[in-house]
């Protein structure tokens, strides 16, 4: 499902910077569609990002983040050719992977 | 024993232990602080029992948003062994919008884009060790971004 996830990783200097954009809706649960009914809560809830394995970022995230949540993190020690994953989980028990190798900006 | 009955048990367990990595992310969820309404309420279930303010958290954000759907902000901590970035939208339907853990080499800093509900104060809380440290920033949002 790497489909729903865009992910750069750039070094420069010491510091590999990761930049995320996932696809999700990030329905609060409490918005109405157009028949006035209520859409239920699809939010992404645990999100784990990992160099080469090891947990680098560990995020707890309600439904204050944006639709299609973006996300620019930094990591120091990072190597060019370095896997960094990311893993999502949402409240209704979807889940996703994308993996990048990390390049010289 | 019978052997098949052996076998039911091995795959029992088996079953358990491939279930386990997802149901122990889930659990691991703080649903409390997530549907706290109140700022306080939702710090509180974070663990956080008070915080002292400090002028070396970073908070980039509009002045201004014309659209509460989608304010960027950049948070970094210049405080030493920061663990944890909390980020709170007081005047939010729920006020508690993420908590960032960093670790082997994850600098304290990131940008990430949330939903104002109405002009409201962020707040950012940082944890180091047993302590907490704290920063605000006011956004004046035009248009309502929770719908």
């Amino acid at each position: 499902m790497q489909a729903n996830m865009k992910m750069r990783a750039k070094l420069k200097g010491d510091i590999t910077e990761v930049k995320v954009i996932i696809s999700h809706p990030m329905e609060t649960g409490r918005k109405k569609d157009d028949f006035g009914q209520l859409i239920a809560a699809h939010f992404i809830q645990i999100v784990t990002a990992t160099l080469n394995e090891k947990p680098v970022l560990e995020m707890q995230w309600g439904t204050g983040v944006s639709k299609n949540p973006y996300l620019t993190f930094y990591l120091k020690g990072a190597k060019v050719g370095d896997k960094i994953s990311i893993t999502w989980h949402d409240n209704l028990g979807e889940t996703a992977s994308g993996e990048i190798a990390v390049v010289q900006a | 024993m019978l052997r098949r009955e052996f076998l039911g048990v091995i795959e029992a367990c088996l079953g358990a232990a491939l279930l386990l990595p997802f149901r122990a992310i889930a659990a691991a969820w703080n649903k409390a602080a997530f549907e706290a309404i109140k700022l306080e309420d939702a710090a509180k279930n974070l663990a956080i029992n008070g915080e002292n303010l400090s002028k070396d958290i970073e908070i980039i954000a509009p002045d201004k948003a014309e659209n509460g759907a989608i304010v960027q902000l950049e948070v970094l901590s210049l405080i030493p062994n920061t663990e944890a970035i909390a980020i709170f939208v007081e005047k939010n339907p729920t006020a508690l919008i993420g908590n960032f853990m960093f670790a082997n080499g994850a600098l304290p800093q990131i940008v990430t884009r949330i939903k104002m509900a109405e002009t409201s104060d962020i707040k950012i809380i940082v944890k180091t060790g047993e302590q907490y440290f704290t920063a605000s920033k006011n956004v004046v949002v035009l248009e309502n971004g929770c719908g």
